[in-house]
């Protein structure tokens, strides 16, 4: 990489000064070029640094690539209620990614590799007031870590059941007298009942809090020992794991997806999944959910990105990062998508299928005609003629109508929808359990692979903040970060456990981090000083970022984040909270039924999305307040 | 008024013996024979019918032991192209009286798995209305699987945990002997510290914060 020949000259004054904000004690508080070059060299022992770029760029791509992609892309599809087209989810969200994830993602890589240091680090560079927020960012971290490994430790669990044949989810227990099924099982389905009932033990509101199921502790316990082991001794231990947890679940994809495009049905899934709605791309919810999906699978404001990139060397091509991370993720999310879809479509014809033929059934067993009779061909002719003819006696039967849309966009709501979804779709391919073993063992990597970047934005800000003493080894940081919590997600085992996990998915994982991106771009941008920064990037890879970045980043990105946000607010504030619930005695079984939050809740959401949000403007306040009284303090004294 | 008698008499008896559908001793049978055996379903014909009865009355030996059921106990009516019908058990020991339900119902039961396997069908494909089948309660084996990989993962987690524990006691008390080594020499302490952990914060920059006045 050639080196450009100004460098040696800093000097202070930058030619043209835009709206930047008084910002006095920068150069001191960041190395200039001369020196970070010369601390590159000796640093070269004491820093951690990643072994090739290529263990960076999986290790990146590993933490983009998650479960959001299988688990949360599909489900947010699906949240609105009602028929939602998921193509016209696609769309936002790839508009989005340009706009806003890519020049955001440049901005943590540059900001990162040129402070050389983690998000905690960066932001008391550039000025002591705004620590809080680094502290957002682990904060958010830790709230999203807590309850992603969750669902990494249900995925255990089905993981650990899936080594049997026939799978657990494909019976229902008998009752008592043996005469049939557990009614609850009878009324919904196998698989929703191993997953509400045999796996979680839902209790039927947030607040029936059920006591402590055992199989989720021990899962979780599974789930927190082997983060710890990945992250023991921090990137060298991690990005290890990374070149099997980021490359796997590309091959099982792969599979999934040959696999699953020769199952009957599956093209009508995927002709779902690309059909544009005109209608859904106007809706202003469609895009704030995109918006913050962006934010979410791209790891932007989580802290982490900004730490792994401090660890690059200097003159490390960011741009050209910035631009692969993104393109990859965003064909990777095309990619999981389209497999996610195929085996919705089996699945739906599936079910299409089986409604149809017990409607058979019905008329055969009710006119008592030959079997061959109707069939699924002749089924409509048939069923018009026995209507018009013998009117009563149709109506008296349980005909159900047979509705392919709706099985297609059927709401399986809600974190549930992988669970349910796959593997009823997984109990009809033969040979079950490889399936199964195999799309958990993907599911685990996928999860893995973020939790390792999310913890790393939780446990290099401790260190910075010096929360735990310096002797102590990473070994014992990690091991005490992580013990903590898994005593704190104790929370998620109890029969409660799986509406606190949609709770803290709805709202740690939203707002905080619109507020956050919103602070970086800003701060970077009309803080630190945009041209600075230019500078910096010109410095290190060569080229100054070209009028795409610049307009991004000044006027696109934050006006984008800014109105996904205010919009976010006000669509939320306006409604009543409900939340879904798994309810056998309610009306609409086995639909999940919609229930109104308790009171107490609010203030927990007030503490899942206020407090990391408000932290940075409470920290500078404080500071503030800090440094009067130390002032005052100081004039009394003389 | 004897003839009245007579005729009376011999309708009763007829009327016995003749089978309706709904009445109180009655059960509807279906056999769903495609839906089971596909390609290789069967026709039904009079000679299914025949051997439907000859197993009847072989269930109902079984359950009533001591009486001999013949095929001309059980009565047949009602036959539908869907392959269903009704049918009645005729008392040995009193051919004008029909056995009850009760009777019936037990003796299918005791027997159903080997009149299903004359037909080749299941519970489900060869449907006694009214009869509900004792379900096969799911397989459970003695230790849950899931228990066993449980164990497996945690073990190799766990040993692997020890071993990087260890390692690094082993490394730092590597190092505190060289670094003593060094200093006994009496070289000059490295400016870097000698531990080689990672994560270690730089230093360099805390120092910095001394000078910021805010």
């Amino acid at each position: 990489m050639s080196r450009p020949t100004d460098r040696a000259i800093v000097s202070t004054h930058y030619p043209t000064m835009r709206l930047v904000l008084p910002n006095p004690g920068l150069e001191q508080r960041i190395p200039d070029y001369e020196k970070v070059e010369k601390l590159e060299q000796q640093e070269l022992q004491g820093r951690p640094k990643w072994d090739n770029k290529a263990q960076y760029i999986l290790t990146c791509v590993g933490f983009c690539i998650g479960l959001g992609n299988v688990w949360r892309f599909p489900y947010l599809c699906q949240s609105h209620g009602g028929v939602t087209f998921p193509g016209a989810f696609l769309i936002p969200y790839l508009i989005l990614l340009v706009l806003e994830g890519t020049p955001l993602l440049l901005l943590e890589f540059a900001i990162g590799q040129r402070l050389r240091k983690g998000s905690v680090g960066v932001w008391r560079a550039i000025n002591p007031y705004l620590t809080g927020l680094g502290i957002s960012s682990m904060l958010v971290s830790f709230l999203i870590g807590l309850y992603y490994n969750t669902i990494t430790a249900w995925i255990l669990w089905y993981l650990f059941n899936s080594f049997q044949d026939p799978l657990p989810w494909n019976q229902c227990p008998l009752n008592d007298n043996k005469t049939g099924y557990v009614a609850e099982c009878q009324d919904s389905s196998t698989v929703d009942y191993f997953f509400y009932r045999v796996t979680l033990n839902s209790s039927s509101s947030i607040g029936d809090s059920g006591g402590i199921h055992w199989p989720m502790v021990v899962s979780l316990l599974a789930a927190w020992t082997i983060i710890f082991i990945c992250c023991i001794r921090g990137i060298s231990t991690a990005g290890k794991a990374v070149y099997v947890t980021a490359v796997l679940p590309y091959f099982v994809l792969a599979i999934f997806l040959i696999r699953g495009l020769t199952l009957k049905g599956a093209l009508n899934g995927v002709k779902f999944l690309f059909t544009p709605v005109v209608e859904e791309l106007i809706n202003p919810n469609t895009w704030l959910d995109a918006g913050a999906q962006v934010f979410f699978s791209f790891g932007l404001a989580w802290g982490g990105l900004i730490s792994f990139s401090s660890y690059n060397p200097l003159h490390n091509n960011c741009k050209n990062d910035a631009i692969i991370l993104s393109v990859v993720t965003a064909a990777t999310s095309v990619y999981a998508a389209m497999v996610t879809y195929t085996i919705i479509g089996f699945r739906a014809t599936a079910k299409y299928d089986q409604c149809i033929d017990g409607n058979i059934v019905t008329l055969l067993n009710a006119f008592d005609l030959a079997e061959n009779n109707i069939t699924h061909g002749n089924y409509e002719e048939a069923y018009k003629h026995l209507n018009s003819t013998y009117p009563e006696t149709v109506m008296g039967l349980d005909i159900l109508t047979c509705d392919m849309q709706k099985f297609l966009s059927e709401g399986v709501e809600g974190p549930g929808l992988a669970f349910i979804v796959f593997t009823e779709a997984i109990i009809n391919m033969p040979a079950s359990p490889a399936w199964a073993v195999l799309f958990f063992i993907m599911l685990l990597c996928l999860g893995l692979s973020t939790l390792i970047g999310t913890f790393e934005g939780v446990i290099v800000p401790l260190r910075d903040l010096h929360v735990f003493p310096k002797s102590w080894p990473q070994e014992v940081v990690a091991g005490v970060t992580f013990l903590t919590a898994f005593i704190i997600t104790l929370l998620f085992a109890q029969h409660s456990g799986f509406y606190w996990v949609t709770l803290f998915d709805n709202f740690a994982g939203s707002v905080p981090l619109l507020c956050i991106g919103l602070f970086e771009i800003v701060i970077v941008v009309y803080v630190y000083g945009v041209d600075r920064f230019n500078e910096d990037i010109k410095f290190m890879i060569g080229s100054k970022p070209g009028i795409f970045w610049q307009v991004t980043w000044r006027f696109v990105s934050p006006l984008i984040i800014l109105v996904i946000l205010i919009f976010y607010l006000v669509t939320q504030a306006q409604g009543e909270l409900t939340y879904l619930v798994w309810d056998p005695s309610s009306d609409n079984f086995p639909s999940l039924a919609s229930v109104p939050y308790p009171d107490w809740v609010y203030a927990v959401v007030f503490l899942l999305a206020g407090v990391p949000s408000l932290a940075l403007p409470f920290y500078a306040l404080c500071r503030v307040i800090y440094n009067r009284c130390n002032k005052k303090n100081d004039t009394q004294k003389f | 008024m004897l003839e009245k008698l007579l005729i009376l008499l011999f309708a009763s008896n007829v009327l016995a013996q003749v089978c309706m559908p709904d009445a109180p001793e009655a059960y509807k049978v279906r056999l769903s024979i495609k839906t089971a055996l596909g390609d290789q379903a069967y026709t039904w014909n009079d000679n299914e019918l025949y051997l439907f009865r000859a197993t009847l009355a072989f269930a109902m030996r079984n359950y009533l032991s001591g009486q001999l059921f013949d095929v001309s106990n059980i009565l047949v009516c009602n036959e539908t192209e869907r392959v269903s019908f009704w049918f009645m058990v005729k008392s040995v020991t009193n051919p004008t009286t029909l056995i009850e339900k009760q009777h019936v119902e037990n003796a299918i039961k005791e027997s159903r798995h080997r009149i299903n396997s004359a037909f080749l069908l299941t519970d489900q494909t060869l449907e006694f209305l009214g009869i509900l089948p004792t379900l096969a309660s799911p397989f459970v084996p003695a230790t849950p699987p899931w228990l066993i990989a449980f164990g497996v993962v945690m073990g190799v987690v766990g040993a692997g945990i020890v071993y990087f524990l260890v390692a690094a006691v082993v490394q730092r008390k590597r190092k505190k002997t060289l670094d003593e080594e060094e200093e006994a020499k009496g070289a000059t302490e490295n400016e870097i510290a000698g531990e080689n952990l990672d994560g270690i914060y730089n230093t360099s920059f805390s120092d910095d914060e001394k000078v910021t006045e805010m």
